[in-house]
C-alpha cells in the first residue's frame, strides 16, 4: 500500500455541458504499484483520456483523491502540478509532441530547462538519453529529418529526461505501423525492467497485450481489472 | 534559464523572418521619429539658448521719455529725462548686479578710403560684462577712459570686415564723424539677435567721449538708456519695480502723473521665445511617439497571433512542465526583444536621418544621451506593455485544451 506509485479514491469527473453536468469519470479507485505496467482500454468516450490527464496532472478531478508517491495532489495549484509533470512524471503522446524547431537534444533538454538545470549538464543528459534510446547520432537533427518511429523514442528520451517514477504514454503507437510499434513497445518493455512504472493507454489488444495488467473502462467506470501475466 | 529562454525567443523571431521584420518596422519607425524630432526640437531650443546667451541674462533697459512739442510726441528717449545719477542710484538697489548706462545713435565711419555707418555706443565697461561680450583682439577700455572721456574704441566684427578689409584694425585710427578714435580691441563675434540685427555691426566707445564728442547732450550727464542686469531671473520682476519706484521719486513725480521713462524686459522676449520653442519639441515629441504606440500596437496584434498559432506548442511545454511563469516569460521577452532589436534600429536609422537634415539644411540638430536613453526605456516599456497581454493569454491556457489544438 505505501509502495503505490498511483492511488485514486472515487476519482469523478464532471464536464458541463449544454444538457447540464456530464460524467465522464465515475468515481473510479485504482492503485498501481511501483514498477507496474499497466494498460488501460476502452472504446472511444469510456472516460480513459479524462481518467489519463488527471493521472497526468493536466487536470484537477471534481471528486475524490489522487494520491501520487503518497501525496494527495487532486487540489494542488498549477504550478504546483505543473512541478510534478516535470519531475515526477514523464508524457509520450500519440503525436510524439516535439517542439518542430529545436533540435532532438533541445527537444529532450526541455525538461530539464523548466527543471532549472545549467546548460552543460542538460546537454550532457539529453545525449545520455539518446543514446540510450538509439538516437545518439542524431543530437542536432530537427524533429522533421528523422520518422515517426524515431520521433517516438525521442519522445520517450524526452520523458525520461528528469528521472520519473512514472511514465504515461496516451496511444503511443496510434500513429505508427505495427513494425515500429513493436519497437516502441519493446522499448516500454525495457524501461519497465529497469523500474519504472508504465501506465499506457491503447485500444489495440495487441499493444496491450504487452502489459502485465489491464484495466477496461467504460461508460467512466472501471469494468475489468486483469493480470495477464503475459509481460513484454 | 533565462539564457535558455533568450536563446528561444531568437529562434522564435528567427523561425518568422518576414513577420518579425515587419513588427521591428513599427518599433524602428517610433523610435526613429522619436529621435529625429527630438533632435530637431532640442536643435531649435539649443540655437534660441544661444541666441540668448549672446544678448545676455536677466537684462532689462529703461529708456528716457518722449516730449511732446506743438502735439507732437518725440517717442522713446526723445527727452532728455536719464541720467548717469539715475544710472548710479539703480546700482545701489538690491538684486542689482550690473548697470550701464549708455548713449547710442548711428554714426558715419571713415578709414582711408572706406566708410561704413553703423551703430555707435557709448557707454561703460559695465554693459560689456552685462552681455557677456568679451574683447578678442586688443583690450577692452577701462574706467579711467571713461572718466577722461579719451577717444578708443571697440568695434564689432562687421566693422572690422567692412571698414578694415583684412587689415588689423587694433592700433589704427579711424573717425567717427571728424573725431579720430584709436581701435583698441575687436569684439568678439555675437551674430544676430533675435530681430535678426547684426549685433555685431557696432562700435563701443567710453560713454564720456560719446555724450561729449559725438552725440552731445541737452544736460551735462543725460542718457538714453541704462542697461541694467538682475541677479536672477526670479527677481526680474521685483528690480524693475524698485526701479521704477525709485526714478519716479528721483523725477519727482507726483502720485497719477505717468512715468518720464520706458522699461523693457529684454529677457522675456528671449524667454518667450524658448517657451515656444520648448512647446514645439514637446509637440514634436508627442506625435512622435503615437507612432511608437503604433509600433507596440503592432507588436501586440503579432504576439497575440503568434500566441494562436504556437498554443500546441505551449500545450506541449505545460505538459513537460512549464509553470504559468515560464511561459509568460517566454512570450514576454519574445515581445522585449522585437521592440528593443527595433529600438536599435531606430535609434540608428533616426541618427542616420537627423545628421542628414543637419547635413543638407543646416538645421541645428542636437543628439543627447539621455534622448536615446528615454527612447530605449520607452521601447523596453512597450514591449513589456504591450506582450504582457498576449503573454498573459498564452500562461493562462488550459494544457488540455492546448495539447488538442491542431
Amino acid at each position: 500500500m505505501s509502495d503505490a506509485v498511483i492511488r485514486v479514491v472515487g476519482l469523478g469527473k464532471s464536464y458541463a455541458t449544454a444538457a447540464g453536468l456530464f460524467p465522464a469519470l465515475k468515481g473510479v479507485d485504482l492503485e498501481i504499484q511501483a514498477g507496474e505496467y499497466l494498460a488501460i482500454m476502452g472504446p472511444s468516450g469510456s472516460g480513459k483520456s479524462t481518467f489519463m490527464n488527471l493521472l497526468g496532472c493536466l487536470d484537477t478531478p471534481s471528486t475524490g483523491d489522487y494520491y501520487l508517491t503518497g501525496q494527495n495532489v487532486a487540489h494542488l495549484d498549477k504550478d504546483a502540478l505543473a512541478g510534478l509533470r516535470n519531475r515526477t512524471l514523464g508524457f509520450v503522446f500519440q503525436g510524439f509532441n516535439l517542439l518542430p524547431r529545436m533540435s532532438l537534444q533541445d527537444n529532450v533538454a526541455l525538461p530539464l530547462v523548466y527543471a532549472g538545470f545549467a546548460k552543460d549538464s542538460r546537454r550532457a543528459r539529453a545525449r545520455e538519453l539518446l543514446t540510450k534510446v538509439g538516437l545518439g547520432n542524431y543530437a542536432e537533427s530537427l524533429p522533421s529529418r528523422i520518422s515517426g518511429g524515431q520521433q517516438q523514442r525521442v519522445a520517450i528520451a524526452r520523458a525520461l529526461v528528469n528521472q520519473p517514477r512514472l511514465i504515461l504514454a496516451d496511444e503511443p503507437t496510434g500513429n505508427l505501423d505495427s513494425h515500429t510499434s513493436e519497437e516502441i513497445m519493446r522499448l516500454f518493455g525495457e524501461l519497465n525492467a529497469e523500474g519504472i512504472t508504465i501506465v499506457l493507454v491503447t485500444h489495440e489488444a495487441d499493444v496491450a497485450a504487452h502489459a502485465k495488467r489491464q484495466v477496461r473502462f467504460h461508460d467512466g467506470e472501471i469494468v475489468s481489472d486483469q493480470l495477464t501475466g503475459s509481460g513484454a | 534559464m533565462l539564457k535558455a529562454m533568450l536563446g528561444e525567443a531568437w529562434l522564435a523571431m528567427g523561425a518568422n523572418r518576414l513577420r518579425t521584420a515587419l513588427t521591428m518596422l513599427g518599433m524602428i519607425i517610433g523610435v526613429g521619429a522619436v529621435v529625429i524630432m527630438m533632435a530637431i526640437g532640442q536643435g531649435a531650443q539649443y540655437a534660441v539658448q544661444q541666441t540668448i546667451s549672446t544678448m545676455g541674462s536677466n537684462l532689462f533697459i529703461v529708456l528716457s521719455g518722449s516730449f511732446t512739442t506743438a502735439g507732437v510726441r518725440s517717442g522713446s528717449a526723445g527727452a532728455p529725462t536719464l541720467n548717469v545719477a539715475d544710472a548710479n542710484a539703480i546700482a545701489e538697489l538690491d538684486g542689482v548686479v550690473n548697470v550701464s548706462p549708455t548713449h547710442q545713435g548711428s554714426r558715419q565711419l571713415v578709414y582711408g578710403s572706406q566708410n561704413w555707418s553703423s551703430q555707435v555706443l557709448g557707454t561703460t565697461p559695465e554693459y560689456l560684462e552685462a552681455r557677456a561680450w568679451n574683447v578678442v583682439e586688443g583690450a577692452a577700455f577701462g574706467d579711467s577712459d571713461v572718466r577722461s572721456a579719451t577717444r578708443v574704441a571697440l568695434i564689432g566684427k562687421t566693422v572690422a570686415d567692412n571698414l578694415f578689409n583684412g587689415d588689423n584694425p587694433v592700433g589704427k585710427t579711424m573717425r567717427i564723424q571728424q573725431n579720430p578714435f584709436i581701435v583698441i580691441g575687436v569684439l568678439g563675434s555675437k551674430g544676430q539677435n533675435l530681430d535678426g540685427r547684426d549685433q555685431d555691426d557696432t562700435v563701443i566707445i567710453p560713454l564720456s567721449t560719446a555724450q561729449r564728442k559725438v552725440f552731445g547732450t541737452p544736460f551735462l550727464g543725460s542718457v538714453r538708456m541704462i542697461m541694467v542686469q538682475a541677479d536672477a531671473a526670479d527677481n526680474m520682476q521685483r528690480v524693475m519695480d524698485a526701479t521704477t519706484s525709485l526714478l519716479r521719486q528721483r523725477h519727482r513725480l507726483r502720485e497719477g502723473q505717468p512715468d518720464d521713462f520706458f522699461m523693457r524686459n529684454l529677457s522675456a522676449a528671449a524667454e518667450s521665445e524658448a517657451e515656444t520653442t520648448r512647446t514645439m519639441s514637446i509637440l514634436l515629441g508627442a506625435i512622435a511617439s503615437i507612432s511608437l504606440i503604433v509600433g507596440g500596437i503592432g507588436i501586440m496584434n503579432i504576439m497575440l497571433v503568434s500566441v494562436t498559432e504556437r498554443t500546441r506548442e505551449i500545450g506541449i511545454r505545460m505538459a513537460i512542465g512549464a509553470r504559468q511563469q515560464d511561459i509568460l516569460t517566454q512570450f514576454l521577452l519574445e515581445a522585449v526583444m522585437i521592440s528593443f532589436a527595433g529600438c536599435l534600429l531606430g535609434l540608428l536609422l533616426g541618427l542616420i536621418i537627423a545628421l542628414a537634415i543637419n547635413a543638407f539644411t543646416g538645421m541645428v540638430i542636437v543628439i543627447s544621451g539621455s534622448a536615446a536613453l528615454i527612447a530605449f526605456a520607452v521601447a523596453a516599456g512597450v514591449g513589456v506593455f504591450f506582450g504582457w497581454y498576449p503573454a498573459r493569454k498564452a500562461a493562462q491556457l488550459d494544457p488540455i485544451e492546448a495539447l488538442r489544438y491542431q
